[in-house]
């Protein structure tokens, strides 16, 4: 197959059927927790993805040259976190200096990233599909741009909702997770759909 | 000693990226490095952070900033009161004076067995509306309506509806004002804490018109103002007045008062916690 169309389907299939929310389950906590406003979901979205796509990066030559030369490999997880912590470290800095309404509307979803655990489970399957510098640098870039489609389409539901009349018992965080449970089976709807051509 | 190697490399290799990226850190920081003036975040922690906008600013974020900016005083914290005023001064080297603290106070004791009903409303919830409909559905136009509007914005939870009428809590109500403003009524009024004696009616109407409209209306006879030995207390357009800067709370005006419509705070609230019904059991005395 051409190699361009065979990339392109792969960020399709980062964004849509292999969505890190919806399909992987993971990065659910700020998911939930960022997406009030969609402004700051957004933000946060933009956060993220500046994380996964420069610790994709990094966690590479971390690993492909320092740990498997030295036999590590066993130490990938620990080494990835120390990556992750030092890059939401940078993000902060650079939105407190550049951006400070967001950093004060992110608070402590922001030095959270650092927990995210989709940012590591994209480290960690960059290793273990094989992927190369390209596809570790996608897989990424354009799976964090699908936890971003994820939390602005949240945020989006979640601001009509303030107006919704709502029962008392499903109110605010039940009726959250529900509305996660929908879009998750509505995500469902992508999978396998690039299955005949790649 | 080669069965070791692979630790020691462990150790290396790991210290190394950490110190590595501690390096980068570090660079980052002077690069990134925001000035914050640390008075700034020292007079936010100073007042009291509910927000409530009595200063005039936007927020205690706001405010905090124009402080120390200089174009805000170091009183005008409300809730914070005298201990943030003078832990403001200290910070910011100024001598403040102490606001008095205000409460804010309910100007009627219309309860719904007092006040003469006129009609039934059933419409929205809501004291504006319902003032606008022909002076409101109680026989008196000026006094609380009862749908507790000022409950809504109050962020101390300081106010509650007893009988129809807004009871503010003294010890939570923290003078903020914002109960003030949203009354259609005006019955609310922002006095020093240490003003007890408050005539509890705005009925402008006299003699017989008031006392139809409600068993605890001011009717304008005039009798506190003979009785006032400062000459403080003054009826004008048909309510008694008191002169919060001359009274001296001597509260010779509230046992000639016939209709019991000015109130002694102080020993109210000492026989009961919810003053209220101590001035029931009064009027039914």
């Amino acid at each position: 197959m051409n190699p361009i169309v065979k990339i392109l389907l792969f960020m399709f299939s980062c964004v849509l059927t292999n969505n890190y929310i919806f399909s992987r389950f993971l990065g659910v906590c700020p998911f939930l927790g960022v997406s009030n406003k969609v402004e700051t979901a957004f933000g946060m979205g933009l956060a993220v993805t500046f994380v996964m796509a420069l610790a994709s990066l990094f966690t590479y030559f971390v690993y492909y040259y320092v740990l498997i030369p030295l036999n590590l490999a066993y130490l990938n997880t620990i080494a990835f976190i120390l990556v992750i912590a030092s890059l939401v470290q940078v993000v902060e800095m650079f939105l407190k200096k550049s951006a400070p309404s967001l950093y004060s509307a992110l608070g402590i979803y922001l030095p959270l990233i650092t927990t995210n655990c989709a940012v590591l489970g994209v480290t960690i399957l960059n290793i273990t599909e094989g992927y190369d510098l390209l596809y570790s640098v996608l897989n990424g870039t354009f799976g964090a741009l699908g936890f971003l489609v994820a939390i602005v389409l949240m945020a989006g539901v979640r601001e009509r909702l303030e107006s919704a009349k709502i029962s008392a018992p499903l109110k605010g965080f039940p009726i959250s997770l529900v509305i996660a449970g929908l879009m998750s089976i509505a995500f469902l709807g992508f999978s396998n759909m690039f299955a005949g051509v790649m | 000693m080669a069965q070791y190697l692979p630790i020691l490399y462990a150790i290396v290799a790991l210290g190394g990226l950490g110190i590595l990226f501690g390096l980068v850190l570090g660079v980052a920081d002077k690069k990134f490095a925001v000035e914050v003036d640390e008075r700034v975040s020292a007079v936010r922690a100073a007042v009291s952070g509910a927000n409530c906008g009595a200063c005039g600013y936007a927020g205690c974020d706001a405010y905090a900033e124009a402080v120390v900016r200089g174009d805000a005083k170091a009183n005008a914290c409300t809730p914070g009161g005298a201990r943030s005023a003078k832990a403001i001064a200290e910070i910011m080297g100024v001598n403040a004076e102490a606001r008095a603290p205000m409460v804010a106070r309910v100007r009627c004791q219309g309860t719904c067995e007092r006040v003469t009903a006129r009609f039934d409303y059933s419409g929205v919830h809501s004291c504006r509306a319902v003032s606008g409909i022909s002076g409101g559905p109680n026989a008196c136009e000026f006094g609380c309506v009862g749908f507790g509007e000022c409950l809504a914005v109050c962020a101390f939870d300081a106010i509650q509806m007893i009988d129809g009428i807004a009871v503010i809590d003294d010890d939570a109500c923290t003078g903020c004002g914002m109960c003030v403003g949203v009354c259609p009524r005006n019955i609310i009024q922002m006095l020093p804490k240490d003003q007890t004696v408050v005539v509890m009616c705005r009925n402008a109407a006299t003699g017989k018109r008031a006392v139809q409209q409600c068993k605890t209306a001011c009717i304008g006879c005039k009798r506190c103002e003979k009785a006032c030995p400062s000459e403080s207390i003054k009826v004008v357009n048909g309510v008694a007045l008191i002169d919060d800067n001359t009274c001296t709370r001597c509260g010779a005006c509230i046992p000639v008062c016939p209709m019991h419509c000015i109130v002694n705070f102080y020993e109210r609230n000492a026989e009961s916690e919810t003053s209220v019904t101590a001035q029931a059991e009064l009027l039914d005395s």
